[in-house]
């Protein structure tokens, strides 16, 4: 039982229950708020992890294909990546190393997880597709097209739910009635019906456009989050003295409230921001996506699906990047909400009960 | 109260009239149904257009077809809601009624069985805060969160459905697996349950050795080919399941609770024979439905017979014990259709379906056939839902009963001296309840969005794919009979959250504070 140990089995943890505060003051002493917040972030293993491994995902991504500025056919000039193949090139099927009767099975290598030869890459690490793509690239760029998707709609939803949800808050009356109506109206429809509608006409015009639209109804949950908390921060006497002191509603607004709730506000955006990738592949997937040539994860597994028990790794691969992506924003939302979260305590090392142990003995010493 | 739901169900229709305009209109001017003629080199064309446009009454603008369409569907205040025709000219209303059903099952099952396992392991995840079963329930849970529906409907199919009934064939477990399942059957307890070193290693093993023995002869008398209960194993199952669920609810204690809890579980076992003749009759849905009725008499007998005071939750205990029973000897009969429903030329010895909703059969099959065929067909949709919607339960319990094990009232509760049981189930698990009914209705909204994809794997002909047809084909009739339904549906159980809500915490009045 956790609690247990604070009903006071021993003696020793009994003393400790009231010097918890001391070893947390302690070590706060002299720290602003995001100080204290980035350090408490920082010592969230999981979501240092997860951010380490994000960055990383997302430099590869996005620096394995050339950058084509300007028309794609024929480039003004062009970024070279490190990547030796393009997602709209074909080159020959390779059978090399394959089982018989398949073609352009993956090469890459990896003791003792894939194959089981060596390290390396191989001509394509991932195989090949029907045409002979090389599936690696298919891949990267899918994850490009992903990740945009995530962070546009992750931006729009953020700026409008935030806005919304303040005026709503912060004024309350006829204001945050006609806003929240508005609300309803939107989240009446389950966002994957909204989406469909939205991509199925608006899925050619490209990936950005496609989110742009999606981030324009995906700001409802964020909204009404950021109205409550305005609700109750707006009541608080420091708010008052700012009223008093002469700010204007826009000060108060931006300077005094949004601070102290942007806690919320960030970890509810990484949580819609994993919802956001979901929804695009789902989309995708249905065929209201993003659609062909455009590459998305969720189209390639809609289209390899059927491939499953010949060539599983058209499969494999995409979904395992979906679910990388999503796990990471989620286990870095999990921190954050840790690090912002004032009651929030991490578990007491031995150390610092040794330590807290020492004061106590001292301090009766004395 | 009730000038509060008037006035949210007045909302509510301005509420629908809002987003059905926004959706109608906003279909409607981004489609082009005349653009396939128009492209085509039918020698007719111009008829065709002309034809369509008359039909779709294309030569109006989208906002007066709407009030054309919203004229019908206002009929269902007079009793005769005309929701307009598809395109291949059927009713709409039809249509929907025929796939709601189909959603509707598969939808409540995958919430039902969320909740249970979900509201399980996040309590117990939280029980046991900061241990290895903590930490990994949290990374499970973040895991479901971020996998793809459609994936893991793909990998269903494979490892579940496809490779079960490749097994079927020899219907052995190898040794290695044997030793695999008991394994992580034993982790999973040990975790749970525990405690000093000595007491984990002794659970580990305990289970270990018991999976072992049960998995062993599973596999030596191939039971899966021709699975049964009989009313032994039911009798044992009865005997464990009303002592978890006293333990769990009043406490092994208090004894005579534990009397009254054996007796229903013996005499409902005995029901197990009449149940049989029951089940078999001419129409087993009534047989089903007085099955229910006499168990849940003798679990009304039982309590009153050995108790004398503080019935009430006696009964409750008593209750919920004898529906599992009840379920398990509905499960007994599914399980004797089995042979003959695996030897079928339609099923051919390959019984998890990957594909439908149904077995078209051929000819006319006993109701429990049908039954078990309906119930195999389930399977893998509905673990899939269930997957993607547990893990918020996992979270949202653990975190609720967290925050609520830190309230001064619990500290009271053990102050008085009662047991960390009691504490915990009656003190504690009731208010956690309360914040997770709001989530649990709001969550079959999204669990239907989850639906839509899930029918389209699979293959069952529920609202999505009727929603999917709807959006290819430029069906704007149908489109909106989805959506409406879908928003309704939506609205309502936002309603009764709230309504929820004020009843189970009678601190929150609902319309209060204007």
């Amino acid at each position: 039982m956790a609690r247990k140990s604070n009903i006071g089995l021993n003696t020793g943890e009994e003393l400790l229950d009231g010097n918890e505060n001391a070893i947390f003051n302690k070590e706060t002493e002299g720290l602003s708020q995001g100080q204290i917040i980035l350090k408490r972030f920082v010592r969230h293993r999981a979501a240092m992890v997860a951010l380490v491994f994000f960055t990383t995902l997302v430099a590869i991504v996005y620096t394995a294909l050339d950058w084509r500025i300007g028309d794609p056919r024929n480039p003004r000039f062009t970024i070279p990546g490190w990547w030796n193949y393009g997602f709209e090139d074909t080159p020959e099927l390779l059978t090399e190393g394959c089982p018989e009767g398949i073609l352009g099975c993956p090469t890459i290598d990896f003791v003792p997880f894939v194959d089981g030869d060596g390290v390396q890459l191989g001509q394509h690490p991932f195989g090949q597709d029907n045409i002979g793509r090389d599936y690696f690239a298919l891949v990267m760029r899918g994850a490009q097209r992903s990740i945009l998707v995530m962070f546009i709609i992750g931006l729009i939803a953020t700026t409008i739910g935030t806005i919304v949800g303040a005026l709503a808050g912060f004024f309350r009356g006829w204001t945050d009635a006609v806003l929240m109506r508005l609300v309803d109206f939107i989240i009446t429809i389950p966002v994957i019906i909204i989406g469909s509608v939205i991509g199925f006409h608006f899925g050619n015009k490209g990936a950005a456009f496609l989110a742009l639209l999606l981030g324009l109804f995906s700001w409802t949950g964020l909204s009404r989050l950021v109205r409550g908390e305005f609700l109750s921060l707006r009541e608080r006497e420091f708010v008052d003295a700012a009223r008093v002191a002469g700010a204007t509603n826009r000060r108060i607004i931006f300077k005094h409230i949004l601070p102290n709730a942007i806690g919320v506000i960030i970890v509810s955006v990484t949580l819609l921001m994993s919802g956001a990738i979901l929804l695009e592949t789902a989309l995708s997937f249905l065929g209201f996506g993003v659609t062909s040539p455009d590459v998305s994860l969720g189209l390639l597994i809609s289209n390899y699906q059927d491939a499953f028990t010949t060539r599983p790794w058209l499969f494999w691969y995409p979904g395992l990047f979906i679910i990388a992506i999503a796990l990471c924003v989620n286990f870095i939302g999990d921190g954050l909400r840790d690090a912002f979260d004032p009651r929030q305590r991490r578990r007491l090392s031995k150390k610092d009960k040794e330590n807290a142990r020492e004061m106590q003995s001292r301090s009766e010493m004395a | 109260m009730i000038a509060y739901v008037v006035r949210r169900l007045g909302a509510l229709v301005m509420i629908l009239f809002g987003s059905s305009f926004f959706v109608y209109n906003i279909s409607a001017i981004s489609t082009d149904p005349l653009e396939e003629l128009r492209t085509s080199t039918a020698p007719n064309k111009e008829q065709l257009i002309l034809n369509l446009t008359r039909e779709l009454r294309l030569d109006l603008p989208a906002p007066i077809r709407y009030f054309i369409w919203l004229r019908g569907v206002l009929g269902v205040f007079v009793g005769r809601a005309d929701f307009g025709q598809t395109r291949e000219n059927q009713p709409v209303i039809t249509e929907i009624v025929g796939a709601l059903p189909i959603t509707v099952r598969l939808v409540f099952v995958a919430t039902i069985v969320a909740i249970i396992l979900g509201i399980g392991l996040g309590i117990t995840s939280a029980l046991r805060q900061y241990s290895r079963f903590d930490y990994s329930m949290t990374f499970f849970a973040f895991l479901l969160y971020s996998l793809p529906i459609f994936w893991v409907a793909v990998l269903l199919k494979q490892f579940l459905a496809i490779d079960f009934n490749d097994f079927l064939i020899s219907a052995q477990i190898s040794l290695p697996s044997i030793i695999f399942a008991s394994t992580i059957a034993g982790f999973f307890w040990a975790a749970i349950f525990s405690g000093t070193r000595k007491r984990v290693l002794l659970i580990f093993s305990g289970v270990f050795v018991v999976n072992s023995v049960f998995l062993s002869i599973i596999s030596a008398t191939k039971w899966f080919l021709n699975p049964t209960m009989g009313p032994i194993v039911i009798l044992l199952a009865a005997i464990g399941i009303a002592f978890g669920i006293t333990y769990l609810s009043v406490g092994l204690e208090n004894k005579s609770a534990v009397k009254s809890g054996l007796f229903c579980a013996v005499v409902g076992s005995i029901m197990y024979f009449p149940a049989q003749i029951l089940l078999d009759s001419n129409r087993p849905r009534v047989g089903l439905l007085l099955m229910f009725i006499l168990l849940i008499g003798v679990a009304l007998l039982g309590s009153v017979i050995f108790n004398r005071i503080d019935r009430g939750p006696i009964i409750r205990t008593n209750v919920i014990s004898v529906v599992i029973i009840g379920l398990l000897i509905v499960i007994d009969k599914l399980m004797q259709s089995w042979r003959p429903y695996i030897e079928s030329d339609d099923i051919n010895f390959r019984p998890i379906s990957t594909f439908g909703q149904s077995t078209a059969w051929l000819f006319e099959v006993p109701f429990w056939v049908r039954s078990l065929d309906i119930v195999l067909h389930m399977i893998l949709p509905t673990i899939a839902l269930t997957l993607i919607s547990f893990a918020g339960y996992i979270r949202f319990s653990r975190g609720t009963l967290l925050e609520v094990l830190n309230q001064d009232y619990i500290r009271t509760a053990r102050a008085k001296g009662l047991t960390e049981r009691t504490v915990i189930m009656r003190h504690a698990f009731r208010n956690t309840m309360i914040p997770i009914t709001t989530i649990m209705v709001t969550d079959i909204v999204s669990i239907v969005g989850g639906a839509i994809i899930t029918e389209q794997v699979f293959g069952w002909y529920g609202m999505g794919t009727l929603f999917n047809k709807a959006i290819v084909s430029f069906d704007l009739n149908l489109l909106m009979g989805v959506i409406l339904f879908l928003s309704t549906l939506a609205i309502l159980a936002n309603l009764i959250a709230d309504l929820l809500y004020s009843v189970l915490d009678p601190r929150i009045r609902v319309g209060a504070g204007k």
